[in-house]
């Protein structure tokens, strides 16, 4: 009989360690204190919620311009995140909703699209804005998406002009339409300053598996790549391994390997969160399409500064190419074409 | 392709066979001798995750603190995560005698968890991933041709290959105490009325079983990559087991198993920088078919151990 009671408290035990590793509300849930009161006058009161842990650069994106915000003493924030894709998504929503009094809530819909949709439609008085490759839908429910083609576009041009050998690699996780239009504007770019470029993309069919992303990328050194664009993790080793030149993607990752990242397409969430911000307090919030906040016009998108120290050739001339090109994009006298059809392997073979 | 162009294409092959190898040499060794003594690890996802985060938590922080030995006090952390993981599943199953799927599932579920609260504790939030300078790759050829390329890797695909695929052979068939180990595996009633201690053999197993998974992480942390990301291990911990099952619980045939799926895995790679007009699904596919087809092939003939799954009680 003992050994059945030592059976049941040591399961009872691990349950229990278990569960608090758990994914649970990182900071404390704003107290609600003044139920009715919250939008009048106090920050607005946000929630994010992300499928994927906050150390994904894509919702790391997210976090850290909310986190700004609240430092700014704009909003309260609070979060949870690593939900995953397993139906918690809309237990969590509708936990929130009830008990958080939230005004905004912050995430990514796309592998939990339909919940997240249904959640909103059961609370229009709460401003839903989630990353989605769907469209807006009335009253509350709001799109963005990091369409930071355009800086990648400049990272080809960089890139190409940077090839010896005419061989670039691309290391992506999936091609969906966000990945793919970002390698396609990267390639666009490179073909515009080398019409010969070929370009080599490699998908690992996952958004975190940095060893296999590294083999990935020798595998393009291998066969004849000498300049690297880290649409993931685990690549600007490789290349920094191999004395080549890389570039990263989403934050500024230079100090992965100073002498070797020369720049990278760079995605702010700020430009959002500020106009959603002010739209939710001066009660002028509507459903709509986010897109051209998270672009270079409004600041939502920008190439990482040129890091001229790299050790690859680098020249001046191209440096001031580059900087032209995005001044015509700033201005708005040149357009990145958005392509979201699945990159070829290799581009110079098509 | 022409001539240089396909010695350089063959001979980065080898070299990556040999890298995408050794975590899964580690992890399926590692399960090997577990297994033999009559114990499925199933935390074996979840211990190379924890090594991969403990190894690379504490070469982190011994070189923020100006040691100079910091990977190795890593890889030793690492082999410590690994045995606490251990024990704690020997407690499940050899001391409570409780099922072993379970058990498996859960220490892999909590070590992961253990290992993502850990890394934020350490760690905190930023946007680029903290990093060390990894161990270096050793130039055994130096820059020679062909030979330079493929044996320029790192001091643990050498232990790997070299010292631990031996050893794991030598101490299961030809020490006393793998004799013990296979027999608390096979039978454990007439392995205790032969006078050996089963439950401290099984543990014994399970520690120096837990101890190789953590390594095989640590070394994509802390040799691989130099850093520690969510998803590190993505899997290779649940190759390890197919490939246990392959070997049929042989130490040099899981090492055949872990260099056919690394080579698959390698080649795949490869093909897909050609440009050919497939899928790409099709060639990440490969690694997994070609472990499923030798599986098929070799698997029919599985002879488990005696006292697979069974927990021993005295009666």
């Amino acid at each position: 009989m003992s050994r059945k009671i030592v059976i049941l408290l040591a399961s009872i035990a691990l349950l229990a360690i278990i569960a608090a590793c758990a994914p649970l509300p990182a900071a404390p849930a704003p107290a609600p204190a003044e139920p009715a009161a919250v939008d009048d006058d106090g920050p607005v009161s946000v929630f994010g919620a992300y499928a994927t842990a906050i150390e994904e650069p894509w919702d790391g994106v997210i976090h850290a311009a909310l986190n700004a915000a609240q430092e700014a003493g704009q909003i309260e924030y609070s979060y949870t995140d690593d939900i995953g894709y397993a139906g918690d998504m809309e237990r969590i929503l509708r936990e929130v909703a009830e008990e958080n009094e939230s005004d905004v809530i912050f995430g990514d819909a796309f592998g939990n699209e339909e919940a997240v949709r249904r959640v909103a439609a059961d609370y229009p008085e709460i401003a839903f804005v989630f990353g989605s490759g769907g469209g807006p839908a009335n009253p509350n429910f709001s799109v963005f998406d990091n369409w930071i083609h355009e800086p990648a576009y400049l990272s080809g041009m960089l890139a190409g002009g940077i090839s010896d050998s005419g061989v670039i690699g691309v290391v992506g996780g999936l091609p969906v339409p966000e990945v793919n239009r970002i390698v396609n504007a990267f390639i666009a770019g490179a073909e515009s300053v080398n019409p010969n470029v070929d370009v080599k993309t490699t998908f690992i069919n996952s958004w975190f598996d940095p060893a296999a992303a590294k083999e990935a990328a020798l595998a393009q050194i291998d066969a004849g790549a000498d300049v690297l664009f880290a649409e993931r993790f685990g690549v600007i080793g490789a290349a920094a391994d191999n004395g080549f030149c890389a570039f990263g993607n989403m934050s500024d990752q230079k100090e992965l390997a100073p002498d070797y990242v020369v720049s990278g397409p760079v995605w702010h969430m700020e430009p959002t969160v500020q106009y959603i911000v002010s739209q939710v307090a001066g009660g002028t919030y509507t459903a709509q399409d986010l897109k051209d906040f998270s672009m270079v016009a409004k600041g939502g998108a920008s190439l990482a500064p040129i890091n001229t120290d790299v050790k690859c050739n680098l020249t001046d001339e191209l440096v001031q190419m580059v900087q032209d090109k995005e001044q015509e994009i700033v201005s708005g006298l040149f357009r990145v074409d958005i392509t979201e059809s699945q990159p070829p392997a290799s581009s110079g073979r098509q | 392709m022409d001539d240089t162009l396909f010695v350089t294409f063959l001979v980065g092959l080898i070299a990556a066979t040999l890298r995408v190898a050794t975590p899964l040499v580690y992890g399926s060794i590692g399960e090997v001798i577990t297994e033999r003594a009559g114990i499925l690890n199933l935390g074996i996802e979840g211990i190379m995750f924890l090594g991969a985060f403990a190894g690379f938590a504490v070469a982190a922080k011994s070189f923020e603190a100006g040691i100079g030995g910091y990977l190795w006090l890593g890889l030793l952390g690492a082999i410590v995560s690994g045995v606490l993981m251990a024990l704690l599943m020997g407690l499940l199953t050899v001391t409570l005698g409780l099922n072993q799927h379970v058990s498996g599932l859960g220490i892999t579920l909590l070590a992961i968890g253990l290992s993502l609260f850990g890394f934020r504790l350490v760690f905190g939030e930023s946007s680029v991933l903290p990093s060390v300078d990894p161990f270096s790759q050793l130039f055994v050829f130096g820059e020679t041709p062909i030979l330079g390329p493929i044996f320029k890797q790192y001091l643990l695909t050498y232990v790997a290959f070299l010292v631990l695929v031996p050893l794991a052979w030598w101490l299961l068939y030809r020490t006393s105490f793998g004799l013990e180990l296979r027999s608390v595996g096979e039978n454990p009633e007439a392995a205790d009325a032969a006078g050996v201690n089963v439950f401290r053999t099984r543990y014994l197993a399970l520690v120096i079983g837990g101890a190789l998974m953590a390594v095989g992480g640590a070394f994509l942390s802390i040799a691989q990559l130099g850093a520690f990301s969510p998803g590190i291990i993505a899997g290779r911990g649940w190759v390890c087991i197919a490939l246990v099952i392959f070997a049929r619980w042989d130490p040099i045939r899981a090492t055949a198993g872990a260099v056919l799926f690394g080579a698959v895995f390698a080649l795949q790679l490869r093909l897909q920088t050609l440009g050919f007009d497939l899928p790409f699904e099709v060639f990440l596919a490969l690694p997994y078919l070609v472990t499923i087809l030798a599986l098929a092939i070799t698997g029919r003939n599985a002879n488990y151990p005696g006292a697979y799954l069974k927990p021993y009680r005295r009666e």
